[in-house]
């Protein structure tokens, strides 16, 4: 059950996390934090025409945290907010509930590299830690002052 | 001995994932002996009913036993009984100092003290009151060594502070603070002091008197008690001149629709129906102390922290925040792996710690960390699973591939 929460493409994105960094003439940017854990992240969006053209994301946090961060932000470059905030909500029930939770066809529209972080739906107190990135992303799209707190 | 203690354990004998339990986060709270368990028990099953007013049988004797467990936290601390308070643990203790005392004593400007090592329950509530009345908050800093820097505090309690709030040992360093010598350089000062003894009562003596502190606070379910108990220790003087904090139902001599009076301390401040199950299951929890006797506490878990300091320094990888323990609490870190990994990882092996901020964010960004792994025991652990934690911190660096 461990093997599958620590999967060797979460350690690759922990240890090289993708696309970290800010972006200064971002169109959107995002705090989050988990208050429990003190994992923070901080989402920089640049959106034209309702696409993100370009993503970074300043974040410290655990492996789970930063892989998530890593992982979602190669599929969320160059995606529709639409199809985001679609995606989100399923990716959110795999790490809620596994994807067993899902339909075949759910499933299938899931870029496969979420399922890396299938296993962390067997560790409850760890869903907080890759649902984090996701969130506040999703928040981001909202462009207001507010930052994201887990609760 | 060590056996026959954990025997009284129910929960020590837990298995998690078809494996022992190794029960490694007794700062965040301990687990309840068979007698503290049983006097909970029988007081709902035959003496429940609600204290300080009834007059039927049940009624007198739940207030019987309630007051005997305010005898037994007095006699544990040495003081008199009616210097006890009951709360809902110290967090409610500090809020009641933050909010009587400080609105009875503190004057515009005044500065409130406390160290880098506070728990958040030792810091918020006077931040609070501190907006509120317009007083400072100034810090002691610590050692290179994570030991409290003694001269600097000298120093800012010359410049003499309304309160001086403490931990009597800290959550997270593992040190013993020199109370004593703080209570009496501060007391030539006119500063009270107020001691967070939640992670001390368990381990080591306390005697209010010697020490001369104005406030003691601790909770319960660090000690061996239920969890929602706890007692604000105060100089009866003092008590007695405190205005009231929460009010309502107890705490009332007569009651007109436009004004009350009050009774003495300590009911004055224990408004409401108490934890009555928990006060009576505190004293078991005390009397369960001393059966085993804090001298036989402190040798027993001097030995277990020197083994967790000779396993710490021997191993490369971890890295402790302060030179030298003092009590068996180890807070680390791993290599770079993050504590949460750490917690999850020893946790598949049924091995419980902490990882996170251990509620003490300041001190957190003072010793320059997001979050610490955090091992701490109490005389129901053993060198075996000292040996336990280590072994699976092997496992952690195999499963991070470092």
């Amino acid at each position: 059950m461990l093997s599958n929460l620590y999967q060797e493409m979460i350690l690759d994105h922990n240890n090289n996390p993708r696309n970290q960094g800010q972006l200064v003439n971002n169109t959107h940017t995002k705090i989050g934090h988990n208050p429990l854990c003190g994992d923070k992240i901080e989402v920089f969006l640049i959106v034209e025409n309702e696409i993100i053209k370009d993503i970074k994301y300043a974040s410290s946090g655990c492996a789970i945290s930063t892989a998530s961060a890593s992982i979602m932000s190669l599929i969320a470059k160059g995606k529709s907010i639409q199809h985001i905030k679609e995606l989100k909500d399923k990716i959110h029930k795999v790490f809620l509930k596994g994807v067993t939770s899902l339909s075949q066809e759910e499933i299938d529209s899931l870029p496969p590299k979420i399922l890396a972080l299938e296993g962390v739906s067997n560790f409850p107190a760890r869903v907080k830690c890759a649902s984090l990135a996701w969130h506040t992303l999703d928040c981001a799209f909202e462009n207001n002052n507010q930052a994201y707190t887990d609760e | 001995m060590n056996n026959e203690i954990r025997e009284m354990f129910p929960t020590l004998k837990t298995t998690v994932y078809k494996k022992q339990l190794v029960y490694l986060d007794n700062g965040a709270t301990t687990h309840k002996p068979n007698t503290v368990i049983n006097a909970v028990k029988n007081f709902y099953e035959k003496q429940n009913s609600n204290v300080h007013r009834g007059v039927h049988y049940l009624s007198m004797q739940a207030t019987d036993k309630f007051e005997e467990s305010r005898l037994a936290v007095a006699k544990f601390i040495n003081s008199q009984a009616k210097e006890v308070v009951f709360t809902k643990g110290a967090t409610e203790s500090i809020n009641l100092v933050a909010n009587s005392f400080l609105s009875l004593k503190a004057k515009l400007g005044d500065t409130i003290l406390i160290s880098s090592m506070e728990h958040h329950a030792n810091i918020v509530p006077y931040q609070q009151i501190a907006k509120r009345l317009n007083l400072k908050i100034d810090v002691i800093p610590l050692n290179s060594d994570g030991t409290l820097n003694l001269e600097e505090a000298f120093k800012m309690l010359a410049k003499k502070p309304v309160l001086l709030a403490i931990s009597h040992i800290s959550n997270v360093l593992s040190v013993i603070n020199p109370v004593k010598k703080l209570i009496s350089y501060a007391k030539k000062n006119q500063t009270a002091v107020l001691i967070d003894g939640c992670q001390a009562t368990a381990h080591c003596k306390i005697d209010v008197k010697d020490l001369d502190c104005d406030f003691y606070v601790a909770s319960g379910h660090k000690m061996f008690a239920p969890t929602g108990v706890g007692f604000l220790y105060g100089k009866y003087d003092l008590l007695e001149e405190m205005p009231v904090y929460q009010t309502g139902g107890d705490v009332i001599e007569t009651v007109s629709f436009q004004d009350s009076t009050f009774v003495k301390a300590p009911y004055k401040f224990e408004a409401g129906t108490p934890n009555i199950a928990g006060v009576i299951g505190l004293k078991a929890a005390i009397d369960f102390i001393n059966d085993i006797t804090l001298d036989e506490i402190q040798s027993y878990e001097a030995k277990l922290t020197n083994y967790l300091q000779e396993k710490s320094n021997a191993n490369t990888m971890l890295k402790m925040y302060v030179k030298k323990l003092e009590t068996p609490i180890l807070s680390f870190t791993f290599g770079n792996i993050h504590p949460h990994d750490i917690g999850s990882i020893l946790d598949s092996e049924a091995i419980a710690i902490r990882a996170g901020h251990h509620c003490a964010m300041p001190l957190m960004s003072v010793l320059n960390v997001n979050s610490l792994a955090r091992a701490s025991l109490c005389f129901y652990n053993t060198f075996d699973e000292i040996d336990k934690l280590f072994n699976a911190l092997n496992y952690v660096k195999k499963v991070f591939k470092c």
